[in-house]
């Protein structure tokens, strides 16, 4: 059995707002009968100033599924559409004290169907553009479509790759098969691809994890000063969501010759993967930099500048 | 809250008292090894022999050799399959069924990356096999055939005598997962063609942990784990005694309680099952109800999701369980279901009932009383459901965008 958290029980036993909304003038109808979960999500939205005036739900899945379904009426109940475009998935899952990782697709079911309903409300078309895979690390609820996408952008050969760019694989351990059976099936049509043509094109080249054990840094490319640290700047910037979507952030503090100085905050501090969290950005500043660098915390500053 | 009712004895069963005071005694005193030559292993040496011989008595084996101890059906599953394919090495091919368990069907995936050939047998809408496809597919690249005998979610049974006829007719080693069907169908392996048969302690009131395969004399064999000499070298490694005590009067009692199984447990399962569908409209049974273990009973509820079937069955004292693809983490239902061709508005709410001889009267009654208002309960919640019927085509009526 999961391990529900009371209010997820408690939520699913006596559900909000559930059932047929009399009046509603938006919809939105998500989720996929094969995964065992579908959401309606009805709302009756003030015109006069886009206020959500009642939310009412209709869904066919699990405990979590009705639980989050229950949960996201609630929350959004008084919202304005676009406060309440804000809300994200972890927004659902915190406000029900957390969901299993193998149930967090239902918090992201909710939000969809909330922006689904708000389209239908403005008249727009709602395209779903998420996939979902098989779930590979349960430590970190990441699925494979996520770590192929990954693998496939960056050219990841490694599993500690793979773990330093998603967190996959950062945990137990135990899904190190299932990483690496992404990583052959990646490599394979790479191989097939590049028998086709020449140039493999949607096949990044393979990182090159040794620049990082260099003794000597890579040649590095001419880059003045200024557009070296607007490079560090995006790249840094391109990592954040990353983050943000676990409740962290990271900003830049310092830069000091190959070292740079980094404040990790909010879910990330004393997260277990900081470091890993840490790696990962370094790993992407070297390739951005094309340079050897290395990621540090701010709270070094203070011994290293002396 | 009253006495919580267990149907779900298809996933584990309870230790009968007589098993575990039968296994007491092998924690303490009699912590010998049957390997010693003192006589602290000669008595639990001796404990295990008798063992052996009520597991042979169960399974109508001929020999008392031919009863291999290991630590569960899992082991017995793989260790037969590799067996054939190592023991027969100019043979590649191994068939099987797609209802599978998943210690079988894993095992198999696993096998085909490395360049073994698997067929899989299909199943109808009842989770019948084809036996004229199964005819076909039998050639000398088998290495060996695995059926189960009777399915862990339906509870339908195979004709595994027939096919081990036929596959021995062809000279292909035949092996079966029987560890549902054990203790509650009458089996006499000495009659038949069948090489191979797993056996799980636990499914049969003795404790988890211990399982037997059972291997018939003569037959080509390869040793998953080696080391020792125990159960003949066949399977090395300090045997597990307080179990191996254990299941073997458990296969005694369940031998004395074969009748009951078949009668009083068949009536109360029947009674169940009638009753539900008496009173909760759109839903059926799964599988093949003519010809299925007697404790099984496998019922769709349409338009509403297993698990949460269950978390409210759960709350009323009533354990079951489901194929739905949210009680195993994985995106799918059952495969089992799937293999069916069971719609997947039907397949998400399959919820598996299994009895035992301890199930009473008293129980059945409570749960014929809780599992209608649960469905209606759920269905109103349902955007497939409208009212007192299914939304009207509801397919149409609830078209989500997929995610
Ligand atoms: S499951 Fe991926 S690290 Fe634990």
């Amino acid at each position: 059995m999961w391990e529900y958290s009371d209010k997820v029980r408690e939520h699913f036993f006596s559900p909000r707002n559930a059932g047929p909304l009399e009046g509603s003038n938006a919809v939105g109808d998500v989720g996929s009968i094969k995964c065992g979960d579908a959401l309606r999500l009805m709302l009756k939205v003030d015109p006069a100033n886009e206020t959500i005036l009642d939310a009412h739900f209709q869904t066919f899945g699990c405990g979590s599924a009705i639980a989050s379904s229950s949960a996201l009426t609630e929350i959004i109940k008084g919202m304005t559409l676009d406060a309440a475009l804000k809300v994200s998935n972890q927004d659902i899952a915190d406000y029900l004290d957390g969901l299993p990782p193998e149930k967090m697709h239902c918090s992201v079911m909710g939000r969809e169907a909330l922006q689904a309903a708000i389209a239908n409300y403005r008249g727009e078309e709602w395209k779903d553009d998420h996939e979902e895979g098989a779930l590979i690390c349960k430590c970190f609820a990441i699925d494979a479509v996520m770590i192929e996408d990954v693998v496939r952008a960056n050219g990841l050969t490694k599993v500690e790759q793979v773990t330093n760019y998603t967190k996959a694989g950062g945990g137990c351990s135990s899904c190190h098969e299932g990483i690496e059976e992404i990583l052959a099936m990646v490599a394979d049509d790479c191989d097939q691809e590049s028998e086709i043509v020449t140039a493999a094109p949607v096949c990044a080249p393979p990182a090159k994890p040794e620049v990082m054990n260099a003794s000597k840094p890579v040649a590095a490319p001419k880059m003045t000063n200024f557009q070296r640290m607007r490079r560090i700047e995006e790249v840094v910037e391109e990592i954040r969501p990353m983050l943000q979507r676990d409740h962290g952030d990271i900003e830049i503090v310092e830069v000091v010759g190959r070292n740079i100085y980094v404040n990790l905050k909010g879910a990330c501090v004393g997260c277990m993967m900081e470091a890993a969290t840490l790696g990962g950005v370094q790993t992407k500043l070297c390739e951005a930099l094309g340079e050897l660098v290395q990621v540090l915390p701010a709270a070094m500053l203070a011994h290293a500048s002396v | 809250m009253d006495k919580p009712i267990y149907l779900d004895n298809n996933a584990t069963t309870a230790c009968d008292p007589a098993v575990v005071e039968a296994m007491l005694p092998f924690f303490t005193e009699q912590f010998g090894n049957p390997s010693s030559m003192h006589s602290f292993g000669n008595k639990v040496g001796f404990a295990l022999k008798e063992a052996r011989a009520r597991v042979q008595n169960l399974l109508g084996a001929q020999f008392d050799t031919e009863i291999v101890f290991n630590s569960c059906g899992t082991e017995a599953d793989s260790t037969a399959i590799l067996s054939a394919l190592r023991a027969q090495p100019e043979r590649n091919q191994v068939i099987t069924t797609t209802v599978e368990h998943p210690a079988i069907l894993t095992l198999c995936d696993y096998l085909e990356k490395e360049g073994i050939i698997v067929q899989k047998l299909k199943v109808d809408r009842r989770g019948r096999l084809d036996l004229d496809e199964y005819k076909s597919l039998l050639n000398d690249r088998v290495a060996i055939v695995s059926a189960m005998w009777a399915n862990n979610e339906t509870g339908t049974i195979f004709p595994v005598e027939e096919m081990a006829e036929l596959a021995h007719a062809k000279g292909i080693m035949f092996h079966t997962d029987a560890v549902q069907a054990v203790g509650k169908l009458p089996i006499d392996l000495k009659s038949s063609k069948i090489d191979m048969l797993s056996l799980s302690g636990h499914k049969l009131h003795a404790p988890k942990g211990v399982g037997v395969l059972y291997l018939r004399r003569n037959t080509r064999f390869r040793p998953l784990l080696r080391g020792g000499h125990q159960e003949r070298g066949r399977r090395a490694g300090t045997e597990n005694a307080a179990s191996i005590v254990g299941l073997g009067v458990a296969a005694e009692l369940a031998l004395q309680h074969m009748h009951t199984e078949n009668t009083e447990v068949k009536r109360l399962r029947d009674r169940l099952e009638r009753a539900v569908l008496a009173a909760v409209p759109n839903t059926f049974v799964t599988g093949d109800p003519s010809n299925r273990l007697p404790n099984t009973s496998n019922i769709a509820f349409e338009y509403i999701e297993g698990e949460a079937i269950l978390l409210l069955l759960n709350k009323m004292g009533i354990a079951a369980s489901s194929g739905s693809a949210c009680t195993s983490g994985s995106l799918e239902p059952s495969h089992v279901m799937r293999a069916m061709g069971i719609p997947y508005t039907a397949a998400h709410g399959t919820t598996r009932f299994s009895l035992s001889r301890w199930t009473t009267e008293a129980e059945i009654d409570r749960v014929i009383a809780a599992v209608p208002p649960i469905a209606a309960q759920l269905r109103k919640l349902s955007p497939y459901w409208n009212g007192d019927g299914p939304a009207e085509d509801p397919e149409k009526a609830f078209a989500p965008a997929y995610a």
